[in-house]
């Protein structure tokens, strides 16, 4: 039982996406099928499939096809999420389709993720839709992307073109500031290099796919910068045992948390200092980053629900107007005037969205003049005025903490996602 | 006290099951901070025995704050309804059965034929039951590993007033932020588990000793084989002719409606012995396995050796 037990296993968020033609369902379909991620039922059904369609194979195409029935309902397409996992870790995989409404998808898809997995056809080279794919997940802050160059037989398996095309992609995504970047040839169709090697590319010393997916640093990384923290709930259970217990409840977003730190109440800047940290497995003299706890500290603080408990050494900012990098979601376009909302971790806030000073151009990351409303999947940079300070962190410092969305409250929609202090 | 009796006691970075019971921990706080009155559907099967499980976890020392609600169709075996009250009695819970039965009676559900499955009439009761309690929030243990189509759920997905799951007011969800701001009448489903295999919940029933009914754990029971399929030998389910009952050791993957759920071979006794048939497929020659091996005879005759199937 211990190859298949947590311990040891750790866990990788990826965003995909390609164009429809790149072959991404096909990759998809071909990872979960040869790592064993389907089950009996699955595989039965599709090569029954493949027999009513008089296949010889089961088409790969078809593993993550769910969507004929929501087509037929007219259901917007979107983001879908897949599941599979190695002995050493398990992946969850936002898979985003290559239609319409691609930013707003990516954006989402991303917003989750911490490495990228990107399809290249080989015989296209570097498309506008490669350039776009890149700069959205540069633009969300992804570390790691992984370039799948895809239908090498196709090219019969040529180094010469894989070369050429890793190089284009190297010089465009120079000034990305990617943590890393890397390069599989390979064909989804035929299985080379996705989940086993290819005879057919002895050339290429890499692993296969998968291989360099285990190897990318897995999406947690404990103790990386200064404590932050959302409060969701502030509890004081009643009853005479726990009279004196007050509890801040909340999923560590960064860092680490040890009994006897000092930690600051923001918004506000009161101080304290910690004293019990309860874990899902027990009381515990430290946690960690992606830990939800419950954190007692030393002096009665009334701060509930939207304050982020923080490093009192190494505070987050405050302010009532920031700037930031919007990604318009809703159909309907930016209003300056609308009543929005801004939820940034647990706070709501009423906020007012200037139009734009710029937009920004996705397919280069060239900013252009802005003026204008923003319109679903524009993004563009804005001042956002708010009716109450918030705590926060630029977004390059602190996902949890820079990363907003916009309400609009007559509707509850969610209208647009907001990175603050954000320029790539 | 030394920096690496910090460090020890603190533990390894959290694994992927830490973080997958972390992140549950932190949308069922999201669906307590975010409704007035929140219920969490549990129908004593394994998933809403996690997400319990998770839901005292996370308001301890504290008391759980959701009411439990059970949609009892009446086909259910009576080990789920026993296993059913007592684990509402040990989480201290409140425990809501609003019945299809009742719901028959009433004459808001009208049976075609008095044995047919009564899955699909749970939502009439389920949408009475929203409405007399004034329920803004149901919290259940669905994945979207389940089905394809399922893939796309959101974590806080929106119903309209009506009940209706409609696809285009579903909200983006971006980041760890949930938005459950709804108007008077309209409800939110909220599933903590969205991110779970199978593999990961037996996994963690197995780590976390989850208690569960009977019926999921190897046994002897009489069944027919129709076609690839065990048909429990029982009355709501009436057998075919030249259909001889056989005993034989089974267990149930899901425990819902005596009618529609079949049990498969095992032997397993554990959660631990359930989670390594359940991998069978994924361990055998992981890596190797070709797709169009995996379909052939060979492979699927491998598997049902390993009690897979």
């Amino acid at each position: 039982m211990s190859e298949h037990g947590s311990e040891g296993r750790d866990l990788l968020r990826l965003t995909t996406a390609g164009s429809v033609d790149d072959g991404k369902s096909t990759l998809i379909g071909r990872i979960l099928a040869d790592a064993g991620a389907l089950t009996e039922d699955q595989l039965s059904a599709l090569a029954a499939q493949a027999v009513r369609d008089g296949q010889e194979q089961i088409d790969l195409a078809r593993i993550t096809d769910g969507l004929t029935a929501e087509r037929e309902q007219g259901i917007t397409i979107d983001v879908a999420y897949r599941y599979f996992a190695t002995p050493r870790r398990s992946f969850i995989l936002a898979d985003v389709p290559g239609h319409e409404q691609y930013t707003r998808n990516m954006v989402t898809g991303a917003s989750k993720a911490t490495a990228a997995l990107l399809l290249v056809d080989a015989r296209a080279g570097m498309t506008a839709q490669t350039r776009r794919h890149t700069c959205i997940a540069a633009l969300l802050g992804i570390s790691d992307v992984v370039f799948a160059i895809n239908k090498m037989d196709l090219v019969d398996w040529s180094e010469e073109a894989f070369v050429r095309l890793k190089g284009e992609i190297e010089s465009f995504t120079e000034r990305l500031r990617f943590g890393s970047r890397r390069f599989v040839p390979l064909s989804a169709k035929r299985g080379d290099n996705v989940v086993r090697g290819s005879e057919h590319m002895d050339w290429h010393e890499g692993p296969p796919l998968l291989t360099v997916l285990e190897g990318i640093p897995a999406s947690v990384t404990a103790a990386d910068g200064p404590f932050r923290m959302a409060v969701q709930i502030a509890n004081r259970p009643q009853g005479a045992s726990t009279h004196d217990f007050r509890g801040y409840m909340g999923r560590i977003a960064q860092g680490r948390l040890t009994v006897g730190d000092r930690v600051v109440i923001a918004p506000g800047g009161r101080e304290s200092t910690v004293t019990e940290i309860l874990t899902p497995q027990g009381p515990a003299i430290a946690a960690m980053a992606g830990q939800s706890v419950t954190v007692s500290l030393a002096d009665d603080i009334d701060a509930g629900r939207g304050f982020m408990l923080a490093d009192a050494t190494s505070p987050p900012s405050e302010a009532r107007e920031v700037t930031a990098a919007l990604c318009w979601l809703d159909p309907a376009p930016q209003d300056s005037r609308a009543p929005y909302l801004m939820r940034i971790g647990t706070r709501e806030v009423a906020a007012r969205v200037a139009l734009p000073e710029s937009h920004l151009d996705i397919h280069t990351l060239a900013r252009g003049p802005g003026g204008q409303p923003l319109r679903a999947n524009d993004i563009g940079e804005a001042r956002i005025r708010l009716q109450d300070d918030i705590a926060y962190d630029a977004y390059a410092a602190c996902r949890a903490t820079g990363a907003f969305v916009i309400i609009d409250s007559r509707t509850n929609a969610t209208v647009a996602a907001g990175m603050i202090e954000h320029r790539v | 006290m030394t920096t690496s009796d910090i460090l020890s006691a603190s533990g390894p970075a959290p694994g992927h099951l830490d973080l997958l019971e972390s992140e549950g921990i932190y949308i069922l706080r999201e669906a307590a901070a975010q409704f007035e009155r929140p219920a969490l559907l549990f129908s004593g099967g394994k998933d809403s025995a996690v997400v319990l499980h998770l839901a005292v976890k996370a308001f301890r020392p504290g008391r759980m704050p959701f009411t439990l609600l059970h949609v009892d169709t009446g086909h259910n075996y009576p080990e789920v309804i026993a296993y059913r009250d007592e684990a509402a009695a040990a989480a201290g819970a409140r425990l809501v059965v609003r019945s299809v039965e009742d719901s028959i009676r009433q004459g808001r559900v009208v049976l075609r034929d008095p044995n047919e499955s009564r899955n699909a009439h749970q939502s009439i009761t389920l949408l009475d039951a929203i409405e007399e309690f004034r329920f803004d929030a149901c919290i259940g243990g669905a994945r979207r590993d389940e089905e394809k189509a399922r893939a796309k759920e959101r974590v806080f997905s929106f119903r309209d007033a009506f009940g209706g799951w409609d696809p285009r007011r579903q909200r983006p969800e971006l980041w760890d932020l949930y938005c459950g701001r709804i108007a008077p009448g309209e409800n939110m489903r909220v599933f903590p588990i969205s991110d779970w295999t199978e593999a990961d919940v037996w996994r963690y029933i197995a780590r976390e000793e989850i208690a569960l009914p009977s019926l999921y754990f190897a046994h002897q029971r009489e069944v027919v084989e129709r076609g690839n399929r065990l048909i429990p030998a029982h009355p709501l389910v009436p057998l075919r002719a030249n259909e001889m009952p056989v005993l034989r050791s089974v267990r149930f993957r899901t425990v819902g409606d005596i009618t529609c759920t079949c049990p498969v071979p095992s032997t397993a006794r554990t959660a631990a012995d359930i989670l390594i048939e359940t991998l069978a497929a994924e361990t055998s020659e992981r890596g190797a396995t070709r797709l169009d091996d995996a379909v052939s005879e060979a492979a699927m005759e491998r598997r049902k050796l390993a009690g897979y199937f």
